[in-house]
């Protein structure tokens, strides 16, 4: 009657001979088998954890301490006896003050992309999932924000609100969340309609079991790539911040702020005023590299 | 569970008896709107499904075809509730699905299950052969222990060996590997009807033919009943008890599958079949091939849909939409009847004008 | 295309309105009266009052909001409170002093992050991609401010090629002049050059991971059609990046003008919100705003007119 009778003994074919692979590892251990390969992301990380290191204890690898200046010993260069690093504008250690900044600028530079990623992921997925009335509500208020230049917002808001630590993780926690909206709600759109989120929904999956067993594990990926490199980004904006006195108050230490009171030391130790701005750029490089190295990573399709 | 025997087992949820359709499907619509214009208003509809009535006997396999567009894959979507339906009834097993009294949606799906065209991205990417099958069954309380072993079980059913192939990811598989993977995913709540969606559609043709070959051997094994919706009129051949031909939204013929191969009465259902490449010198015909494309959906001919391309066309054909009726001549067999939506009984005996 | 861009203007009411909202919200964020802050604490209650009354804050705020609107809609932004001088013109030189570093700046950062993706992508994994990639990335996470610090170090503190600050006098020279501009439009350039950069990198390599290209080189095409079939296929996205990127540098110019001296929008509005003069503050915030409203507007446009499948 037809070609398939010809072929139709073939039916189940016998098993293959079984080969003893081993059981394939679970996705997040593949991308973290990948990732360990990848040298510019282990030396990345190996830096970062660095930094992290040394802002995070401090106090004992700084002796001096990174508030007290002396007159006599103001802008020291860089390889000076007692200050290996220099002196800032009045008289206090650069080394002291870089390890203790770092803390400020990590933080206000994590925070408010935790914050964002908290809020925006989850209105972001809402909307993806939903669709409908309520996306199109979340979506188009987002268009409001999304119309300020990030920067520019971010100013707006702690220039309002005040300087302060809290007000600048605040404002930029705001500016970040309405492309953290976008990115969730791109990726969840696109991840709803592959079919098997409708197979798990014909198989009688409720709603809230498909967005956790189904969606997260395949939108978070994209949704963290994206954050890491906001970290980045919020790096360099709340040292503008803290640069152009809106951020973090002084006397506190804090790689914007250290720039911004040492510009005018620019004439008389340049190396030394160079020195926070360096920090930032590197920490900032840092958290782009990871993000690259983690996007190329949680590729499957390159992973063949 | 099952049995090989010819004689089927009877199911403990059979409720009317061999006789009584597992699934009856009454006029069911579905219209899509479109939206454009400068204030994006609604300004046309698709009218995707449009009236359509079947039924599927226990034990059977009821094959779908028409050219793409012609709203097969919605059919299913409508039938498996994935979308809602405009209007029109399903009946499952003699209960009225969402209806008070009737059965409701997620018991109806437990007994309905769909294998999809895209065997990769029906596939969760982060989750192994195992996970994936023992999933459905977990959501409904099995528990965890038991329902690895019963996807395990069902990957040897389906002729993946467990122990190679259960702890791998989707983009580690073939295709054909991937489709068995699917199709142990729709049994893994031991349905009684298998909705196939062009799921052998996307395969190489050896490895069409021993999924095929599957999926008869589990039919079998499992006493189940099959919807396989199909472009390709050599695999339904091949797979079905009856066809339902479909043009546009609508049906235009349906029966026994051996009737509509050798007597198709459609003008349509009889291009259809002319247009299927044969070396056979005996299976070469000369009705003339289909031209065009369908026309669009978004405002379909009224009257008979088929009338801009048939050429039995008559003025009548635009007036009245043809029902399914018995064709010309005939007296319809009361369990599996022969059905053709054609005013023109010319059209019905294949007779060519100028020709 | 007619109807698309009918409707892609109407998007942009609704879009506008939410901005000026936005705008004349944030100078609510904080509870007082501007007037209340700005006055000395012994000045008397009727020439408070008398100020709030000159400024129009003695309304309820929906009525300062409309007033304000439909003023700001025909170019009034009134008068600053610092200075009583029209904001508007204050505005008008502001932004044609930025529109000066962003528009060179947008040249050659979209021209040099064009040139190091193209190279990137089609050296792929070799080693003009890696040291393009490096300085992209760089470009990316560049704290600009430091950038421009560095600048003035390396080109007017250790040598003296290029004058610091300000953006030099009227009489000057045109040449003398020009090199004022120098310093502000590298720095700024830096971050469009990398993320331009970054993005042609990717969209060539997904470009030529598709089979087209390779089609083309098997009928036997050479190189440069390749390469112009590559740049069709990349234009939308990276215009709209570019669109994105051009709006950035407008509103993100503040802190490279105030380490330049530069009176730009940027300068006005740090000067504005130190002396909490609140209509100019409005006033750059709406217009900045507005403007990258209107250029994300031209791109979508000149974008479904390339792609015809954007013009949904």
């Amino acid at each position: 009657m037809s070609q398939f009778q010809a072929i139709g003994s073939i039916g189940v074919p016998s098993p293959p001979p079984i080969v003893a692979i081993p059981a394939s590892p679970g996705y997040w251990r593949s991308v973290w088998g990948r990732l360990q390969r990848d040298p510019v992301t282990v030396a990345v990380g190996i830096l970062l954890l660095t930094i992290f290191f040394v802002t995070a204890f401090a106090p004992l690898v700084a002796t001096q301490d990174p508030t007290t200046g002396s007159v006599i010993g103001r802008l020291q260069p860089i390889g000076s006896a007692g200050h290996w690093l220099g002196t800032d504008e009045t008289g206090r250690d650069m080394w002291a003050r870089l390890a203790y900044g770092g803390r400020l600028s990590l933080l206000t530079g994590v925070a408010p992309v935790t914050i964002s990623l908290l809020i925006g992921g989850i209105l972001g997925i809402t909307a993806g999932y939903a669709g409908g009335l309520v996306g199109t509500l979340i979506m188009r208020t987002m268009d409001v924000f999304y119309a300020f230049p990030s920067i520019l917002l971010a100013i707006a808001i702690c220039g309002m609100l005040g300087s302060g630590l809290f007000n600048s993780v605040l404002a930029l926690a705001l500016v970040f969340i309405p492309p953290m909206v976008r990115i969730s709600e791109t990726v969840t759109s696109q991840c709803r309609h592959l079919d098997f989120v409708e197979a798990a929904r014909a198989s009688g999956t409720t709603t809230s079991q498909i967005i956790r067993h189904h969606m997260l594990a395949n939108v978070l990926g994209p949704i963290l790539v994206y954050a890491t490199s906001l970290i980045s980004l919020s790096i360099i904006l709340s040292a503008g911040l803290s640069f152009l006195g809106l951020g973090v108050t002084p006397p506190a230490a804090e790689w914007g702020l250290m720039l911004n009171s040492l510009r005018q030391s620019i004439y008389v130790q340049p190396y030394v005023a160079a020195l926070p701005g360096l920090m930032i750029f590197v920490t900032s490089m840092c958290f782009n590299l990871t993000a690259d190295g983690l996007r190329s990573a949680m590729d499957v399709r390159l992973a063949h | 569970m099952s049995s090989t025997t010819a004689q089927p087992t009877l199911d403990p949820r059979d409720r009317g008896g061999p006789a009584q359709p597992l699934l009856i499907v009454d006029e069911l619509t579905k219209h899509f709107p479109v939206y454009g214009g400068a204030l994006n208003r609604q300004v046309a509809t698709v009218h995707a499904v449009d009236g359509v009535s079947l039924s599927v006997r226990k034990g059977e396999t009821l094959g779908i075809v028409g050219e793409s567009g012609c709203g097969k894959s919605t059919t299913a979507r409508l039938l498996m509730q994935l979308i809602k339906p405009d209007s029109g009834r399903l009946i499952f097993d003699g209960d009225e699905v969402g209806a008070p009294g009737g059965i409701d949606v997620t018991s109806m799906r437990r007994q309905m299950q769909m294998v999809f065209q895209d065997s990769y991205s029906s596939l969760n990417p982060r989750m192994t052969m195992i996970d994936s099958i023992a999933y459905a069954p977990r959501m409904h309380g099995l528990s965890a222990k038991a329902a690895e072993a019963r996807a395990e079980s069902l990957l040897e059913r389906v002729g993946l060996h467990p122990r190679q192939f259960g702890r791998r990811y989707p983009h580690e598989l073939s295709g054909g590997q991937r489709q068995r993977v699917n199709i142990a995913r729709a049994l893994a709540l031991e349905p009684r009807l298998v909705i196939l969606d062009e799921a052998v559609s996307a395969l190489d043709k050896s490895v069409e033919a021993q999924v095929l070959n599957l999926l008869a051997d589990l039919k079998e094994q499992f006493n189940l009943t099959y919807l396989f919706i199909s472009h390709d009129l050599n695999v339904v051949e091949f797979i079905s008890d009856r066809v339902l031909v479909m043009y546009l939204g609508q049906v235009v013929e349906t029966g026994p599958v051996e009737d509509i191969y050798s007597r198709p009465r459609h003008p349509y259902t009889r291009a259809l079949l002319a247009s299927i490449p044969t070396l056979d010198p005996d299976r070469r015909t000369t009705v003339l091939p289909l031209t065009g494309d369908p026309p669009n959906p978004i405002n379909p001919p009224l009257g008979c849909r088929f009338r801009t391309r048939c050429p039995f066309a008559e003025a009548g054909c635009a007036e009245t939409t043809p029902k399914l009726a018995a064709p010309i001549g005939t007296q319809a067999n009361p369990v599996t009847p022969h059905l053709v939506a054609c005013h023109v009984a010319a059209a019905q005996q294949g007779a060519i004008h100028g020709h | 295309m007619l109807v698309f861009v009918i409707r892609r203007l109407l998007q942009a009411i609704p879009i506008l309105i939410g901005v000026s909202l936005v705008v004349f919200g944030l100078v609510h964020l904080v509870p007082g009266n501007p007037i209340d802050m700005l006055m000395p604490p012994e000045a008397s209650p009727e020439v408070i009052a008398q100020m709030k009354a000159a400024f129009g804050f003695d309304k309820p705020l929906y009525m300062q909001y409309l007033l304000w609107l439909s003023r700001a809609i025909s170019g009034d932004f009134g008068l600053s409170i610092f200075n009583s001088t029209p904001v508007a013109g204050q505005l008008m030189d502001a932004l044609t002093n930025t529109l000066k570093l962003a528009i060179l700046a947008a040249i050659l950062g979209f021209s040099a992050g064009i040139a190091l993706g193209l190279i990137a992508g089609f050296n792929h994994n070799r080693w003009p991609d890696k040291i393009a990639s490096v300085i992209t990335t760089a470009g990316v996470s560049m704290p600009h401010y430091w950038c421009a610090i560095v600048m003035v170090l390396a080109c007017a503190v250790l040598n003296d090629w290029l004058p610091a600050q300000g953006m030099g006098d009227d009489q000057d020279p045109f040449l003398d002049r020009l090199q004022y501009l120098v310093m502000p439009v590298v720095t700024l350039s830096f971050i469009p050059m990398g993320v331009v950069g970054r993005l042609v990198r990717a969209t060539v390599l997904e470009i030529l991971g598709r089979e087209f290209p390779g089609a083309l080189a098997a009928k036997g095409l050479t190189r440069w059609p390749i390469l112009r079939h590559v740049c069709k296929n990349a234009a939308p996205p990276v215009l709209a990046l570019m669109g994105l990127q051009f709006g950035y540098l407008l509103g993100g110019s503040i802190l490279v003008e105030t380490v330049f001296n530069w009176p730009g929008s940027g300068n006005l509005l740090n000067i504005a919100i130190f002396r909490r003069d609140i209509p100019v503050l409005q006033a750059t915030i709406l217009v900045l705003a507005s403007f990258f409203v209107v250029l994300n507007l031209m791109v979508d446009i000149l974008q479904a007119a390339i792609d015809p499948r954007l013009r949904r």
